[in-house]
């Protein structure tokens, strides 16, 4: 018998097409979020409030994941914003390959904005980098206030955990306080947003997140341009 | 759930790998897997045996390290295994330690047997 060292990661072939993606956005000054969550936490209908708010002239575009149905870019597409649906047709995540895909066609120096919706899912997708310069975690008051304990990984991998539906705080038995808690013991350094798509107030805290962002993304990309 | 997804990469390595040796068998491939990478090693171990079923490579062995999450204290040095989510430096006491490791999805080494003079 003799051993041969390997030393490589198990999904080099995802991680290399991710950084090349990664570049692509960093050279076009594009920054992509890839929201994840579970099935109903409020991914579509946050962007949908995200989408209407914007002014026409932004440069905002959208990759809505689901294994199957194009639903959610329909959805999506009303605000008329460039927008596709990645039909998996069973695979429970997003990958890499499938993001190099479905930019095709589109002019990337156009796009500052790109939501990537993943796939409704806890688990899966936390193991595949899309090249995003943030993975952005939702939670909904209906959920377990538990979660980020059950589900460690994706918690620790997102920049920013969005607490969705705030609205129905007083009918839910969801401890936002614990939620904060577990999120942070998961991942002290984890940004939280309370929000919610029905109430402007609640939402307004999202949106103020997302500029702070973009600012902070154009801030260090126009350096680098430099 | 994407278990099966990460086999397949495993055995695509362990062929792309083992075309390299063609004197040879692969035996053993081992891996190391965090337990902040969101893999299930059972299920995983499950989905490659069904994997391999019929292709020759009946015979490999999945070895799956599994580690945990270890954290950095910047005051004192100390290197440590984090449980039960307490972060607090075991040395020093210190708050803040850093993450240093634990979301590990990785081929560590694969081991192959030397088919004998004559018999290939």
């Amino acid at each position: 018998m003799s051993q041969v060292p390997l030393e490589r990661k198990v999904l080099k072939e995802n991680d290399l097409i991710a950084a090349q993606l990664r570049e692509r956005f960093r050279l076009h000054g594009t920054l992509c979020l890839n929201l994840v969550s579970s099935p109903g936490s409020g991914k579509t209908t946050l962007l949908e409030r995200t989408l209407a708010s914007m002014a026409p002239t932004e440069r905002v575009a959208v990759l809505t994941g689901d294994i199957q149905t194009e639903n959610d870019a329909r959805r999506l597409a009303r605000y008329g914003f460039p927008v596709k649906q990645i039909t998996t047709g069973g695979t429970c995540h997003l990958d890499a390959r499938m993001i190099e895909r479905h930019l095709a066609g589109w002019d990337l120096s156009r796009i500052e904005l790109l939501f990537i919706e993943n796939v409704g899912n806890l688990v899966c997708p936390s193991s595949y980098d899309l090249g995003e310069a943030a993975k952005i975690v939702l939670l909904s008051t209906t959920e377990g206030d538990d979660k980020p304990l059950k589900y460690p990984s994706i918690f620790f991998k997102s920049e920013l955990m969005v607490i969705t539906k705030i609205d129905l705080l007083p009918y839910v038995p969801f401890n936002i306080g614990a939620a904060e808690d577990n999120a942070r013991l998961v991942h002290p350094e984890i940004e939280i947003v309370r929000t919610s798509s029905v109430t402007s107030h609640a939402l307004a805290r999202w949106l103020a997140w997302l500029e702070r962002r973009r600012q902070q993304f154009r801030a260090t990309h126009d350096t680098a341009m430099v | 759930m994407h278990e099966i997804g990460i086999a397949n990469s495993i055995l695509d390595a362990v062929r792309s790998e083992a075309a390299r040796y063609p004197q040879a068998r692969p035996r053993r491939i081992s891996v190391r897997i965090g337990e902040l990478a969101a893999i299930d090693p059972d299920a995983l171990a499950f989905c490659f045996t069904a994997l391999t079923r019929d292709t020759g490579l009946e015979s490999l062995k999945l070895v799956i390290e599994r580690c945990p999450r270890r954290h950095r204290c910047p005051a004192c040095c100390a290197e440590f295994d984090v449980a039960g989510y307490d972060f607090r430096c075991p040395q020093c006491g210190a708050e803040n330690t850093e993450f240093l490791s634990g979301d590990q999805l990785e081929l560590a080494s694969m081991e192959v047997e030397e088919d004998e003079p004559g018999t290939a």
